[in-house]
């Protein structure tokens, strides 16, 4: 089994590949597009704004490979919300990967902080997933960010920060999750050994 | 629900962690990563590493350990200390840290909020904020790490910490310096007036002695998170226990 962490210039890369390291699962990070199509499956790391990211991937010349995608894919914060159709931030809208039906948007915190950092209560909504084996209605990740997608039919589970979000998602081959599962303790460690090994 | 945060705080100083009291006479108190782990393993929510000598002594905070501590723990992290342009906080995110915190060359050249939090985006900056009060105004110092080479900013800290806010900070970590080290309780008459301006997240730090100021400070001045260090690296409080406490007093917290 090869799994590939994607280098798209972002930050969190070193803290993911770190993460399977701990659970003794061999990761390459590539950014070379022959590879990427190669590898049993697909890991998409990043943190930052949407438009810096999809720019790095289009400079790599991995938008045509990570948007044709048909192995397993998993995105991470904001390498999940890359793989909807469409981001908007403020007035700037970019375009995202596809591979998930659907529009991210800023997160509505309503009289709360934002960004929505810290560990935050998921709530499964599907539970047959096998990304969400030994996994807990009630269960605490850890969340950094100020733009989520909405619930969904892919919506697997949910979170509650003034508005109701999608904290996991799974959509045919793709899945992702919008907290920190290389710093989300025992549980993102479970989800990122489930990915690797289901 | 969102948890508060419990977040120690490891003053760097030499490769080891150190603690003072009101930012002087530093004792050791143990090995960078023996105490991350210890922490992790207790349940800390967040750790923060400040090399607290990096900005006075002109250096930046050796990426190395931070590779080290990313490599070795699965809770998020902070690193601060002297981090005064884009390569420097870059070099610090690749190695592992999940946030950068900066302040004195934040004083010095606001700008650099900015720019870093376009270049990474706002939920990574952290800007920290040493508040002094006197003659009952809130007063911003720089460069606290050294007692010779501490300076008075001129700047008063609700401007600053909305300046901060405004030019893209994702959180502010307050140090009440009055209370630094002394276990008396946080400021919760500063931290409070700060919430009412601060729309991003709000970490109170300086002045934990007992489980109730983590209680006080939560429900007083609805902080996001308490940073603590000296009644953790002495084991005054335990973090279970602490976190016990704060649930049976109705606060959300990750147990």
């Amino acid at each position: 089994m090869s799994l590939i962490i994607v280098d798209t210039g972002c930050a969190n890369l070193s803290s993911v590949k770190f993460a399977f390291e701990r659970l003794e699962i061999p990761v390459f990070i590539s950014d070379n597009p022959s590879d990427i199509s190669a590898a049993d499956k697909v890991l998409i790391p990043g943190v930052g704004a949407a438009p810096f990211a999809m720019d790095k991937i289009r400079q790599r010349g991995l938008f045509d490979v990570l948007s044709r995608l048909e192995q397993p894919v998993m995105g991470i914060c904001l390498g999940m919300q890359l793989l909807f159709e469409t981001l908007t931030e403020g007035k700037i809208e970019t375009q995202g990967l596809g591979l998930i039906p659907g529009r991210v948007t800023a997160l509505d915190t309503k009289l709360a902080p934002s960004p929505h950092m810290g560990w935050n209560q998921i709530n499964i909504l599907k539970g047959d997933s096998t990304i969400l084996k030994g996994i807990h209605s009630g269960d605490y990740a850890y969340f950094v960010h100020s733009y989520a997608a909405p619930l969904g039919d892919f919506t697997l589970a949910s979170c509650n920060y003034g508005t109701v979000f999608s904290a996991i998602v799974q959509y045919k081959n793709v899945s992702g999750c919008q907290f920190h599962p290389e710093r989300s303790s025992a549980i993102g460690a479970q989800i990122l050994a489930n990915f690797a090994k289901g | 629900m969102l948890a508060r945060r419990i977040i120690p705080c490891l003053d760097v100083r030499g490769g080891r962690v150190v603690k003072g009291v009101q930012f002087q006479n530093h004792v050791d108190v143990g090995s960078i990563l023996d105490l991350a782990l210890r922490y992790r393993d207790e349940g800390a929510d967040e750790l923060v590493f400040y090399d607290i000598t990096a900005s006075t002594d002109q250096r930046e905070v050796s990426p190395k350990w931070i590779s080290m501590v990313s490599r070795a723990i699965d809770i998020p992290f902070c690193v601060a200390g002297g981090i005064s342009s884009i390569d420097a906080a870059g070099a610090r995110l690749a190695a592992g840290a999940d946030k950068i915190s900066i302040n004195s060359p934040a004083l010095m050249r606001p700008e650099l909020i900015n720019n870093l939090s376009e270049a990474f985006g706002r939920q990574c900056i952290v800007v920290g904020v040493d508040s002094f009060e006197d003659k009952g105004r809130y007063r911003v110092r720089s460069h606290t790490g050294d007692p010779d080479k501490m300076r008075e900013t001129g700047r008063d800290t609700l401007g600053w910490v909305q300046e901060a806010v405004d030019r893209g900070a994702g959180e502010i970590v307050l140090n009440c310096m009055n209370q630094d080290g002394v276990r008396k309780g946080y400021d919760i008459r500063q931290l409070k007036a700060v919430r009412e301006i601060c729309s991003v997240p709000l970490i109170a730090s300086g002045g934990a002695g007992a489980t109730a100021h983590f209680s006080d400070v939560f429900k007083q001045a609805n902080v996001d998170g308490a940073l603590a260090a000296s009644v953790f690296h002495k084991a005054i409080i335990a973090i279970p226990d602490l976190k016990a406490d704060l649930k049976d007093k109705d606060i959300e917290v990750r147990l």
